[in-house]
């Protein structure tokens, strides 16, 4: 279990991501980019959080659509990433996968809502076998709970004892869909039917994410499977532009995210020297990603 | 000749799988000893390696996922679907993960697993265990579909499947795992001429009339195999009509050649499948068969499967529904009308 993280070092990881992803709506909103994206601006703290406890080459991480963030603090590859979106033959899966399916040493990602429960499930029980202590963690949204495979796999988690958390970020939209219209009752309580350990907390308390984190996956990985639920708040659009919640709503949320709290832990000083550190890494990053060349396939 | 039933066949290739490579893992519902799975293919096996075999509950969506999470970290999961027709629960897995995981992720990983899996009637078990799903499977571009048969080396096909490095959804057949596993023995069998091709799921030309000209070529597989080899059998004693058959191994990548090399003797083509009719596998074959053999062709490429429709569970109805003999001699015979 990983030591509390300074306030600075928060700042500095979850601004990454942040301005990584903000650059990235920049770049759709100038027809740079094609396809689609989604950020998680206003969830960073559930990827830092939880991910500072896990360890590429020992640990897995799978994870869906809303996948950047996990992405970045999982591999600190993320020119790999954007070049990935900007479609370059350097991208994580050579342009092959875009945004939503990305795979770097134990980090995968699928665009099925869902679909990736069982996939983290088999993967955890080859972890199991293989005994090595590692965990599989696997983030899910709210939306994501309405399907069945992910009752089926908590079901076998339990049973056979696999070393998986799953992680739930409650960010209380499944596009448009509000939470309380998709999902009854509650939702820790679905995991805790099948007698898995399960915390729900307020995502803005980055170091309260850190610290249930690190508890859980120090059982899981004596073969405890556990679930994290992380009610949160998404500040930008589900993807680009589609957003249809009352503006008041979000600019409420945009004043007490984990980011906005953290920020004003800070000395204004020190506050200055890392964004400006963030945004010189950033720029390398994109300088690096668009050197790479623009993947280009031959005809069938 | 061994008179080892298919079945049994089977299961021995399987449990020689398992001991061949420790990283083999038997996951599928009943498949625990003294059981042995619904069909018994896993009989044994459980009681030799208990570790190494995991009963699950009955959630087909998730198995296919989770031999997918496992074969991505290097073991080489045995999943074992019941019934063929519950497959249907696991094709998110199939089209939008197993299928994509090693291109869309630019090569990165592998997927070593095997879905097996019995389809086919003619049991009495009623529509919604005894269809021929099949056709669904040669859809997704980057999996390996394998049919196996009664005259084809189970053992070894079992084996190969377990031991490829690609996603192998084997296909079985219940009314074959009774029957006796027939092989070949020097290049005959049933009064046929027999050629089988190289590779780990061969095809099998069978000509009673050493590979000269015939009245036309059957291209068939799985459990309609018994039923071309009497059709064939039926020609040749009451119409003195030859016809050549082709037993495919595999569907996906299909094996094209071995039923043009036939093609190109016979001039004419029969596909038979228990599955139903439309866009079924018979569809493709001949779609690329009249692309590639036009000028060999004298005739239309005649279609045999079961009818769109449900598999009622009454014999008399079921039997009315799937392919049959007469109907497989029938066909042979319009392409024998056809001959100048
Ligand atoms: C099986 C499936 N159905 C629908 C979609 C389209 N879709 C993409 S994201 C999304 C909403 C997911 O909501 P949630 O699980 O709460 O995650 P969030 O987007 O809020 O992070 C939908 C409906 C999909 N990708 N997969
Ligand atoms: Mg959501």
């Amino acid at each position: 279990m990983s030591a509390p993280l300074a306030a600075t070092e928060w700042f500095r990881r979850m601004l990454f991501i942040r301005r990584f992803e903000e650059t990235l709506l920049e770049m759709f909103s100038k027809g740079l980019l094609v396809g689609t994206t989604h950020t998680c601006i206003g969830q960073e703290a559930d990827a830092v959080g939880v991910i500072d406890h896990l360890e590429p080459g020992r640990d897995v991480v799978v994870s869906n659509h809303r996948c950047h963030g996990h992405y970045i603090a999982f591999t600190d590859d993320p020119s790999g990433l954007m070049a990935e979106v900007m479609g370059r033959v350097g991208g994580t899966c050579a342009g092959r996968g875009g945004s939503q399916h990305l795979c770097r040493d134990g980090f995968y990602t699928n665009g099925v809502q869902g679909s990736i429960v069982p996939l983290a499930s088999g993967m955890a029980l080859a972890e199991r076998e293989r005994g090595g202590g590692g965990a599989v963690t696997v983030f899910i949204g709210d939306g994501t709970l309405g399907q069945g495979a992910v009752y089926e796999c908590m079901n076998m988690a339990a049973l056979w004892s696999l070393p998986l958390l799953i992680v739930v970020e409650n960010n209380q939209y499944a596009q448009t869909t509000p939470v309380e219209i998709a999902v009854a009752g509650s939702i820790p309580d679905r995991a805790r039917a099948f007698g898995i350990t399960a915390v729900e907390l307020d995502g803005r308390d980055a170091p309260a994410i850190h610290a249930a984190a690190g508890e859980l996956l120090s059982t899981v990985r004596t073969g405890a499977p556990a679930v994290l639920v992380i009610d949160t708040y998404r500040l930008r659009a589900h993807s680009k532009g589609d957003d249809v919640r009352d503006p008041a709503e979000v600019a409420a949320r945009e004043r007490t995210d984990a980011l906005a709290v953290v920020s004003q832990q800070l000395e204004p000083a020190e506050r200055e020297r890392i964004m400006a550190e963030v945004e010189s890494a950033l720029a390398d990053c994109v300088a690096t990603a668009e050197a790479s060349p623009i993947a280009v396939g031959s005809a069938a | 000749m061994s008179s080892l039933r298919c079945g049994a066949a089977l299961n021995r290739g399987l449990t020689e799988a398992m001991a061949a490579d420790e990283r083999v893992y038997l996951l599928g519902e009943d498949v625990l000893d003294p059981y042995g799975g619904a069909f018994k293919i896993s009989t044994g096996i459980s009681d030799r390696w208990p570790d190494r075999v995991i009963s699950t509950p009955i959630s087909e969506a998730s198995l296919v996922g989770i031999a997918a999470g496992m074969a991505i970290q290097g073991y080489r999961p045995v999943l074992e679907i019941m019934f063929g027709d519950f497959i249907t629960l696991g094709f998110d897995q199939i089209v939008n993960g197993i299928s994509k995981f090693r291109e869309m992720y630019n090569d990165q990983v592998r997927l070593p697993l095997v879905v097996r899996t019995p389809m086919g009637g003619r049991r009495g078990y009623g529509p919604t265990h005894s269809q021929s799903l099949e056709k669904f499977l040669i859809g997704v571009p980057n999996i390996t579909v394998v049919a196996t048969s009664e005259i084809h080396d189970l053992g070894a096909m079992m084996r190969a499947a377990v031991e490829d490095d690609e996603p192998v959804f084997l296909v079985e057949n219940k009314v074959m795992y009774g029957r006796p596993n027939r092989r070949p023995e020097s290049g005959r069998l049933d009064g046929f001429s027999v050629r089988e091709s190289d590779g780990p799921y061969p095809a099998l030309t069978l000509s009673a009339s050493g590979f000269s000209a015939g009245t036309a070529t059957i291209a068939t597989y799985g459990g309609t195999v018994p039923l071309a080899i009497d059709a064939a059998t039926e020609l040749i004693m009451e119409h003195e009509v030859f016809c050549e058959i082709v037993v495919l191994g595999s569907l996906l990548p299909l094996d094209l050649d071995p039923v043009l090399e036939s093609v190109e003797r016979t001039g004419a083509l029969i596909v038979a499948e228990e599955g139903t009719m439309t866009a079924g596998i018979g569809a493709e074959i001949a779609a690329r068969v009249q692309e590639a053999a036009w000028d060999d062709l004298r005739a239309p490429v005649r279609r045999v499967a079961a009818a769109d429709g449900i598999i009622p569970s009454a014999p008399g109805l079921e039997d009315a529904m799937l392919p049959s003999v007469p109907e497989l001699v029938d066909a042979a015979l319009r392409c024998e009308a056809a001959r100048v």
